[in-house]
C-alpha cells in the first residue's frame, strides 16, 4: 500500500512526524504499528516498524519517528523525505498493545522517549471519543526540547476530562523546573500512578532497561502482571 | 514492480552479509528485548519443565533434574520478525530429542507454553531431529530473565517469537492451534526464508 506525504512535522530537533495520505487505509486501532518499505533504485529494500501516532478517527495517518545514529531507515525518513513523496508501508499491524474505548479505564500510560508515540495514539483517541475514562501520563525525556509533541499535551491536559500528564527530565531541566529530574523508579510511581485498587490497565513503551524497570515496579505495587502492557524497542531499531 | 523510494540508497548490510540474511532483515550488533508484559522472575526452587497433553505418560523435571540432562552447544543466527537478525549467537541447551527420548505419543504439534501465560504453536517436527532445544546459557552465561531466563525455547529456524521466553514445557497436540502473538495475526508457521511474518503471508 502506497501513502503520500503530504505534511513534515519537526516534533523536536531528532524527530519528524509524517503524514501521510492513504487512499484505502483500512483503519486501525491506537497502539498499532506499520511496516515501512524502502526501495532503491536497484532494488535494494529495507524496512522498519514504525508506531501509529494518529488517533483512528482521524483522516490521515501520522507516524513519529526518530533519527538513529546511522539508522539506516530513520535518517532516510526525517532526513531525506519530503512532502510528494511516497512512501510504501504495511499494516496496521500487532493486536495486544492496543487500547480502545470500549476496554475502559483508568489507563495508566508511561512513556520513555519516542515511546511516547503509540501512547500518544491512545490519549488522541481519548480525546477523540470523548470517554470518561481516567488517564494519566509519566512521560521521561532527556530535557524539556526533546519532549515530543509537548504543546499538544498542554493542551490535551488542560482540557475538559484532559489526561493528567507528568513529566520528568532526566538530564537537564529548564530553569525553575519543579518536576521529577530523574529516571521513573517505584517511588515515582506510587506518587503519580493509580493505585492498584482502581483496576487500571498500563501500557508501557520506550528503550528496553526503562520498560524493565517500569514493568517490575508497577508490579512490585500490586499492578497484577496481566494488567501490565509492554512495548519495548533497543538502541538498534535502525 | 516494487515503489522506488526517491534518494534512497540504504547501508548494504545484506550484500556484505552473502545469502545469510533473510528478506528484509538487518543486522544488529547488540541483543534487543522484546516481550509483551512484565519480565516473570520464578524462583529456581519452583521452576519446572513438562511434557503434557497427549503423551501416554506426562514428565516433568525439576531445575536440579533439568540441569542433570545432557546439554548441547548450538552456534546459530537468529532473526526476529521486528526485522533485526544476529549472526553467530552462541547457546547451551538440552534438545528436544532428549526431552522427548521414551515418550510415548501421536502428537503432530506442539503448544509451547511459559510464564507470564505466553504461548505459540510448532509442528512437532520442526522441533525434533536437533532442530530445537531448550536453552539454559547464552554467550557462556546463563541466560538473564530479560532475554527468557532460566530457559527458553530456541528454534533458530523460524522466527524468534516462536523461541518462547522463560519455556515451562510443552503441551503434546493432534492439532494446530495459535498461540499468543499467532492469535493477534503473526503467522502461525515463521518461515523466516519465506517472510512468513504476519496471517496470510
Amino acid at each position: 500500500m502506497l501513502g503520500e506525504v503530504v505534511e513534515l512535522i519537526d516534533e523536536t530537533p531528532r524527530v519528524r512526524s509524517i503524514v501521510l495520505d492513504i487512499p484505502h487505509w483500512p483503519g486501525h486501532l491506537a497502539g498499532q504499528h506499520v511496516d515501512v518499505r524502502l526501495t532503491a533504485e536497484d532494488g535494494y529494500q529495507a524496512q522498519r516498524s514504525y508506531s501509529i501516532a494518529s488517533a483512528p478517527e482521524e483522516p490521515r495517518l501520522l507516524i513519529t519517528v526518530e533519527r538513529l545514529p546511522d539508522g539506516e531507515v530513520s535518517s532516510y525518513l526525517v532526513g531525506e523525505l519530503r512532502p510528494g513523496d511516497s512512501l510504501e508501508l504495511r499494516g496496521p499491524i500487532g493486536g495486544y498493545f492496543v487500547w480502545e474505548v470500549r476496554m475502559g479505564g483508568p489507563l495508566l500510560l508511561v512513556a520513555g522517549g519516542s515511546g511516547i508515540v503509540p501512547l500518544m495514539a491512545m490519549l488522541r483517541h481519548r480525546a477523540a471519543s470523548r470517554t470518561g475514562a481516567g488517564a494519566r501520563l509519566v512521560y521521561s525525556s532527556r530535557s524539556w526540547e526533546e519532549i515530543i509533541y509537548r504543546e499538544e499535551l498542554e493542551r490535551l491536559a488542560s482540557g475538559p476530562a484532559g489526561p493528567l500528564v507528568i513529566h520528568t527530565l532526566t538530564r537537564t531541566q529548564p530553569p525553575g523546573w519543579t518536576g521529577y529530574a530523574r529516571r521513573v523508579d517505584g517511588a515515582m510511581l506510587a506518587e503519580a500512578a493509580w493505585p492498584p485498587s482502581h483496576g487500571p490497565t498500563a501500557f508501557i513503551c520506550g528503550p528496553t532497561p526503562f520498560v524493565e524497570a517500569v514493568a517490575s515496579a508497577l508490579v512490585l505495587l500490586g499492578y497484577p502482571a496481566t494488567s501490565v502492557k509492554t512495548e519495548r524497542f533497543g538502541p538498534t531499531g535502525g | 514492480m516494487a515503489h522506488v523510494s526517491r534518494g534512497f540508497r540504504g547501508k548494504r548490510a545484506k550484500e556484505r552479509e552473502g545469502d545469510r540474511l533473510p528478506p528484509g532483515q538487518y543486522l544488529v550488533e547488540g541483543f534487543p528485548v522484546l516481550s509483551a508484559g512484565p519480565t516473570p522472575h520464578t524462583p529456581l526452587e519452583e521452576w519446572s519443565f513438562s511434557i503434557l497433553g497427549l503423551v501416554a505418560e506426562p514428565k516433568t523435571w525439576s531445575w536440579e533434574a533439568f540441569g542433570a540432562l545432557p546439554k548441547e552447544e548450538v552456534r546459530t543466527d537468529i532473526h526476529c520478525v521486528t526485522k533485526w537478525s544476529k549472526l553467530d549467537t552462541t547457546w547451551e541447551g538440552v534438545s528436544i530429542d532428549t526431552l522427548l527420548e521414551g515418550v510415548e505419543h501421536h502428537a503432530t504439534h506442539v503448544l509451547a507454553f511459559s510464564d507470564g501465560d505466553y504461548t505459540t504453536n510448532l509442528p512437532l517436527e520442526d522441533v525434533v531431529d536437533g532442530k530445537a532445544w531448550v536453552a539454559t546459557a547464552y554467550d557462556g552465561r546463563p541466560l538473564e530473565p530479560e532475554h527468557g531466563g532460566p530457559a527458553r525455547l530456541l528454534v533458530p529456524h523460524l522466527y524468534f517469537w516462536k523461541s518462547a521466553k522463560w519455556v515451562r514445557g510443552f503441551q503434546l497436540r493432534d492439532h494446530d492451534e495459535p498461540g499468543f502473538w499467532e492469535s493477534y495475526g503473526y503467522h502461525m508457521y515463521g518461515d523466516l526464508w519465506r517472510e512468513q511474518r504476519y496471517a496470510g503471508d
